[in-house]
């Protein structure tokens, strides 16, 4: 395979160097900044030579989803489905109390899933362990943070307590994941602190138009401003609501400055395949493995298809693993009320 | 021209890919970097690097790809070898701190303890001296890193830090091979894989 396959800004441009901008980016703010209730970043610079481990700083946690991609992290809600991910090959386990088909079904409030069972399935598999908080919930985000948990999505899956502030994810040492629909949402996120980005998709559907749509419209986005003048992207980034820094960081490297996972609706190897080839950098697969019936063998061609999806044979190979009269039924979006979206919360 | 292929199954490939060609013009050695994912892909090889990941994931895609025996042919035929945090996993004969059996490479005569130092929120930076590396400490970003917790055989560590009041080993050499806890390819430093391209030249 050629090199040139995959995202060259990343091979131009190293993670120290992403990782000094957001140090940079949080000094001048936290300098220019008056005392008193303003947005702080609380990137508190590291010493010249670190002589006593410092933990959760800006490269610990933007690195943790650097090893996460090409991997598929897999929705579960009880042990033995987090045993079947990691057999499988998953690169993590998302612990919920019920999975987004169930949540769109049952209806009411969708909250954070039970603290007893997010243990249970830490002190069973060896793989990272990741768990959703509703969005703007910083009291469920310090309980995750508290027992342990590798990653935090804060999630329009979950009923949303503020529909008009996310987390300051800056403020935490565990690393969150944002959903986005398009590129000015996607800069929101990082901008509050996310070290992941994934796409909204419509999750619980099986139907995986939503997150085409949405990668589609984040690609097209970066690449028009890869093409603008400086000026025209400072209008970008007044129109975003984000520091043209950042707006001028993601034109230069050509994607998101931080790690951008497809996810909302994908059910099948053909699915994960398609998402990777549309630049994802990995898979979240949320109701599309433990609401098929054949959990095991789903998963382990998901991993496979999203590792080689630049290889036809080997995609082919997956999908002959699954079968599709056992996917997940799927639900139409255009049958789909307004108010039965998902995405449409917290933008 | 050396060419470097860098395990491409899954983990931190690009971080790779930029470090050996920056190492490249540093050294004036001219890197052909090649993805590899399966067995053909190590074909003309002159160095190969394993990047870190799940080690289980990777284990699992290189078994079933046919990649894992013709990579441990390759190493064990003196291919020089990087092996950073799920790839040090990965070249360790023995392991600690897993589920069940895993598939991995087994080249090194160490034991890998998977994450030695706990959770994500236990991840964290700190200087190092490394052994065979001039000039001023190393930055190790260890991200829910292994650590190498007994050595036999020619293996030998080259940089612990002290956890607790005990020295912890988080780089093991033997022959050819470079195996670390921590990620070298996070830091813009790139005197370990210029290491790897002496080995590779030599």
């Amino acid at each position: 395979m050629k090199p040139s396959a995959y995202h060259p800004g990343l091979v131009e441009v190293g993670f120290n160097e992403i990782v000094d901008f957001f140090y940079k980016l949080a000094e001048a703010a936290d300098r220019l900044r008056e005392e008193g209730e303003y947005f702080v970043y609380q990137a508190r610079p590291l010493p010249e030579r670190i002589t006593v481990p410092e933990r959760g700083t800006i490269s610990v946690k933007l690195g943790f989803p650097v090893y996460q991609k090409g991997g598929v992290v897999m929705d579960v809600t009880n042990v033995e489905q987090a045993e079947i991910a990691e057999d499988a090959g998953a690169v993590a386990v998302m612990v919920l109390d019920k999975l987004p088909y169930d949540v769109r079904k049952s209806g009411g409030v969708a909250r954070m899933a039970d603290v007893k069972v997010i243990e249970e399935v830490m002190d069973t598999i060896t793989i990272p362990v990741m768990a959703k908080v509703r969005i703007g919930h910083y009291m469920e985000a310090r309980i995750l943070e508290q027992i342990g948990v590798d990653m935090i999505d804060e999630s329009e899956v979950l009923t949303p307590v503020d529909e008009k502030h996310h987390i300051n994810k800056w403020e935490f040492t565990v690393p969150f994941v944002n959903g986005a629909r398009e590129l000015g949402e996607a800069l929101r996120r990082i901008t509050e602190g996310a070290a992941m980005i994934r796409t909204k998709g419509e999750a619980g559907t099986g139907n995986v138009a939503e997150a085409v749509r949405h990668m589609k419209i984040i690609m097209g986005e970066i690449k028009l401003l890869t093409r603008m003048t400086p000026e025209e992207r400072m209008r970008k980034a007044r129109e975003y609501g984000v520091p043209h820094q950042l707006v001028d960081l993601t034109a230069r490297l050509g994607r998101l400055p931080v790690v951008n996972f497809a996810a909302g609706g994908i059910a099948t190897p053909a699915d994960a395949a398609l998402m990777m080839w549309l630049g994802a950098d990995g898979i979240f697969v949320g109701s599309g493995i433990f609401k098929s019936r054949d959990p095991p063998e789903r998963a382990a061609a998901i991993v496979l298809a999203t590792s080689m999806w630049d290889d036809p044979e080997y995609v082919a190979e997956a999908q002959r693993m699954i079968s599709e009269q056992k996917s997940m039924m799927g639900i139409d979006i255009r049958q789909l009320k307004p108010e039965e979206l998902l995405q449409t919360r917290g933008v | 021209m050396v060419r470097v292929a860098i395990v491409a199954l899954q983990g931190g490939v690009a971080e790779h890919h930029h470090m050996i060609r920056l190492a490249g013009e540093r050294l004036g050695v001219q890197v052909e970097p090649v993805l590899a994912k399966k067995p053909a892909d190590l074909d003309g090889a002159d160095a190969i690097i394993i990047p870190g990941g799940e080690s289980t994931t990777i284990g699992i895609l290189a078994k079933r790809t046919g990649l894992l025996d013709r990579l441990r042919e390759a190493i064990l035929g003196g291919t020089p070898t990087l092996g950073t945090c799920a790839g040090a996993i990965m070249m360790a004969k023995r392991l600690a701190g897993t589920r069940g059996e895993q598939p991995i490479l087994a080249v090194m005569d160490v034991e890998a303890h998977r994450n030695y130092f706990g959770r994500q929120r236990e991840s964290f930076e700190v200087d190092l001296d490394i052994d065979f590396l001039e000039g001023p400490p190393f930055r190790g970003i260890f991200i829910r890193a292994p650590a190498f917790t007994d050595f036999w055989g020619s293996a030998k560590p080259a940089a612990s830090i002290e956890v607790n009041g005990s020295r912890v080993h988080v780089l093991a050499v033997q022959d050819a091979m470079i195996a670390t806890s921590f990620h070298p390819e996070l830091t813009g430093d790139t005197r370990i894989h210029e290491y790897l391209l002496r080995l590779a030249k030599a």
